[in-house]
């Protein structure tokens, strides 16, 4: 189909940007990648009266150290997440998680600013930040990932709210990172994924932290998890205790792809193999 | 009524200039006011990958982009590839290796391989394979479309 009719405005700046929002609030949306605006435009499931285009603000397209860590501007693509030599360096992870996002054709224009405002409980990006205790910067403040994800598509940003940056903070380090994603096809949106960090000291695990996607409302912390494994020397105990905790975190629904048994069971073996391979890569 | 927009854009390395409404996309625009019929239309939702175009350079969803957007830009469609008696590359393996068959997928395919080939090693058919998983074909079973990449890939 076609997307009903709406008027395209193209602003120089950010803060141009955000001075149309504010004026037009929830009569608008903003065009970012537009790989997940675009196809719910074509179906008329959205008809916002206009468009926000941003992908002219290079100053919104950015990958840069920041205290160990990184600062990602919201226009960055997919496919510079997979590629950027700095994001290799400082979170393999985020470039490794990047090759499940849909296809080459689609990461060359989806954004991080879209994919987290989107906040599709199933995408990876949402669930990393969630992980990796990201702040999201946005035109009008700051907001921690942990609070930002509120349900399907909904997120804590104001109809006037644009994302802007976001932050990821250092890795201490001795951490290692496992990332694991079940779906039918490379590139489907996953029936679950399970992503950790692990920090390692002396044959122990001090710090771990454990987030899930396609299980829940929103990317889920699997607290639970975590808090079972801080301390605690790596054994296949250890493991076998993760996955339990991890499948009695969650409550997934059941829909025509995977019923609720599968992906509870799927979040247990994801868990495992995760931990497994954050250890091997922390040691 | 919204407010149409005066564009500018390169494709094929034809620059022409046109004044869209803000709801066209890029691949109506390319079929509808260029004649640019090689671009196929499929789901139009980003799915089935038949109208697949570079951007700037990159592959990109043609049904996902809006003409408007494509203001200054540099579009590249499967007419920039090669013709009838002067097949490119890539089409002449397509060809050599029977990798179409209604050809409905074809300028799709096309245009996603050219931006693989540049950036993906596809050193098995397992990347060519989650390379490919972008297009759907309904005829061939892809096999054909896997030999056609393999030996360009091998070749370059």
């Amino acid at each position: 189909m076609k997307p009903a009719a709406f008027d395209y405005l193209r602003p120089e700046s950010v803060d141009e940007a955000a001075t149309l929002l504010t004026e037009y609030g929830g009569d608008a949306k903003v065009l970012a990648g537009g790989q997940s605006l675009v196809p719910l435009l074509n179906f008329r499931m959205l008809r916002p009266s206009i468009l926000i285009d941003i992908n002219r603000l290079a100053a919104l397209d950015f990958v840069e150290e920041h205290g160990g860590g990184l600062r990602i501007g919201a226009l960055t693509r997919h496919h510079t997440l997979e590629t950027s030599p700095l994001v290799r360096e400082r979170f393999p992870m985020l470039a490794a998680a990047m090759a499940h996002v849909a296809h080459l054709a689609i990461r060359n224009r989806g954004t991080i600013g879209g994919s987290l405002s989107h906040a599709d409980p199933a995408a990876e990006l949402p669930m990393l930040a969630r992980l990796l205790d990201a702040e999201i910067g946005t035109s009008a403040g700051r907001h921690a990932a942990d609070g930002f994800f509120l349900g399907p598509l909904t997120t804590a940003l104001a109809e006037d709210e644009l994302v802007t940056e976001i932050v990821l903070p250092s890795l201490p380090s001795k951490t290692g990172w496992g990332f694991e994603e079940f779906s039918l096809r490379v590139g489907d949106f996953a029936f679950a994924a399970v992503a950790a960090t692990v920090t390692a000291e002396g044959g122990k695990i001090t710090k771990a932290r454990f987030a899930a996607m396609g299980v829940g409302e929103t990317p889920l912390r699997l607290r639970a998890v975590e808090a079972a494994m801080t301390g605690n020397i790596f054994t296949p105990n250890l493991v076998a205790e993760a996955a339990q905790r991890a499948r009695d975190s969650v409550d997934p629904s059941s829909d025509l792809r995977a019923s609720t048994d599968f992906r509870r069971h799927l979040v247990g073996v994801l868990t495992e193999r995760a931990l497994e391979a954050a250890w091997a890569r922390a040691q | 009524m919204t407010k149409a927009h005066r564009i500018k854009t390169t494709v094929n390395g034809v620059i022409s200039e046109h004044t869209v409404e803000p709801r066209l996309l890029l691949s109506d625009f390319l079929r509808q006011e260029l004649g640019l019929t090689g671009t196929h239309v499929g789901c139009e939702h980003g799915v089935c990958g038949a109208c697949t175009v570079l951007i700037d350079g990159h592959s990109a969803r043609a049904c996902l982009f809006l003409a408007v957007q494509a203001d200054g830009s540099r579009i590249e469609t499967v007419e920039s590839l090669g013709e009838v008696d002067n097949l490119s590359a890539l089409q002449e393996a397509f060809r050599e290796h029977h990798a179409l068959q209604c050809g409905f997928c074809t300028p799709g395919m096309l245009m996603t391989c050219v931006d693989l080939l540049r950036k993906y090693p596809l050193a098995n058919d397992d990347e060519i394979r989650d390379g490919l998983a972008s297009n759907l074909c309904r005829c061939t079973g892809y096999e054909h479309i896997v030999r056609a990449v393999r030996a360009m890939a091998a070749k370059r």
